[in-house]
């Protein structure tokens, strides 16, 4: 029961009309979510948590980069079903959300390089090193640049969207390494800190902020997937009866 | 499922599998390659590349350093526990270097046994904790131990406070 209900949400998110409608809906909340989650993490991070015992406040920081990073893998594997589903199912729908996570998980990715950068001047004493963590994930902004520029490369969209969603899955290679790099070699970087089972090498103090601001970067991501790809759909479907409907019925012809 | 869906599906798992086992057959092969740094007991057992520039990674052996007091030349042992290699060193060192602490040394080997760096990273453990915490750890009078691993470590101190 509960099951063919989760199944015909999904078939009518499927539609356009509906996904617009859905999207509408929901991004706000989300944005408003974010916010809030953001201004809470922000405010933890800056005022309330105590300084770490070696790089005293430098470390805060990790409450942008560490989120930063894990968003842009798990945008990664998101986008890696959704492309998966648009290439078995061609629904038009994913094949759009796919190719709108590619810019969002870029930049999540930009960030998670550049406030790595800033911190390691100092900590580690260089901006940059070719260590195993660091070159993959240096690799994956590129293949995220990739999906951009293939999908932009063709006039026929849907064309674009199916053969960038191939890269998308040869891509998908690069997040186990991301992961797994400072454990299989070693590393300047250091390991893992954060552990879903087993115990933290985080005192328990410090962790509240870091929980507000990977819900955060969560939230910001699926508003700005839905507003992207409501966006994309209403560029695509211009000519289109329902799109010229809704222009209508808003004033604008 | 129909039967043109099945395909697909079979078409695109073959494509992550394929790719998949590619490349972590050839991330063994490179694997001496992609590691970033060695350690002195590879150092010792003359497992490295003879004359070229490599990397050193270990802990400053306590009580090892030594600062030329005219100049920026700082002279150490790396050690991983169990053997020590001799760096030498000209130039300023990261926030975080300091006794104990893990470093990874830039530089080369020379014949007699000395490395002599021309650059030095610290490489920072995965563990924050708030000053007072590490103040308590060390009143409980059980530093972290050479080689200890910090769970075995930290399950102590809990033990000792409690």
């Amino acid at each position: 029961m509960i099951w063919k209900t989760i199944k015909v949400g999904f078939h009518r998110l499927g539609s356009p009309a509906s996904f617009y409608r859905f999207s509408t809906l929901v991004s706000p909340w989300l944005w408003a979510g974010f916010a809030l989650c953001t201004a809470i993490g922000i405010y933890y991070a800056l005022y309330v948590v105590p300084p770490d015992y070696q790089q005293s406040d430098s470390f805060r920081i990790l409450y942008v980069h560490v989120p930063s990073a894990w968003q842009a893998m798990a945008g990664y594997v998101v986008m890696s079903i959704l492309a998966a589903i648009a290439l078995i199912w061609r629904i038009r729908m994913t094949e759009i959300m796919a190719m709108m996570c590619a810019p969002i998980g870029a930049a999540f990715t930009a960030i998670c390089l550049a406030t790595g950068s800033i911190w390691g001047r100092p900590m580690w004493g260089t901006w940059w090193e070719w260590d195993a963590r660091l070159t993959s994930m240096l690799v994956l902004l590129f293949i995220y640049l990739g999906i951009m520029g293939l999908y932009a490369a063709f006039d026929d969209r849907r064309k674009g969207a199916r053969v960038a969603c191939i890269l998308i899955l040869v891509g998908l290679v690069n997040i186990p390494i991301i992961h797994f790099s400072v454990e299989w070699w070693t590393t300047l970087h250091q390991g893992k800190t954060i552990r879903i089972f087993g115990e933290s090498s985080m005192h328990y103090s410090m962790m509240p902020p870091l929980i507000w601001m990977t819900i955060a970067v969560k939230l910001m991501f699926g508003a700005a997937l839905l507003d992207r790809s409501r966006n994309e759909l209403l560029t695509q479907d211009r000519r289109k009866g329902w799109v010229q409907k809704k222009l209508k019925s808003q004033g604008v012809s | 499922m129909t039967p043109t869906r099945k395909k697909r599906l079979a078409v695109v798992s073959l494509l992550v599998l394929g790719v998949g086992s590619a490349t972590a057959i050839a991330l063994v092969a490179l694997n001496d390659n992609i590691r970033f740094s060695i350690g002195p007991s590879e150092i010792i057992a003359g497992d490295f590349p003879e004359g070229r520039q490599l990397r050193l990674g270990g802990l400053v052996a306590a009580g090892s350093v030594s600062r030329d007091p005219s100049s920026l030349a700082v002279s150490f042992q790396v050690t991983d526990c169990i053997h020590e290699v001799p760096v030498t060193f000209n130039g300023i060192l990261p926030d975080l270097f300091r006794e104990g602490q893990g470093v990874i040394a830039h530089g080369m080997l020379n014949a007699d046994g000395v490395f002599h760096a021309h650059e030095v990273l610290a490489r920072h453990d995965e563990t924050y904790m708030p000053p007072e915490v590490e103040r308590a750890m060390a009143l409980a009078g059980s530093g972290l131990v050479c080689g200890e691993p910090l769970e075995d470590h930290l399950a102590t101190v809990r033990g000792q406070n409690r």
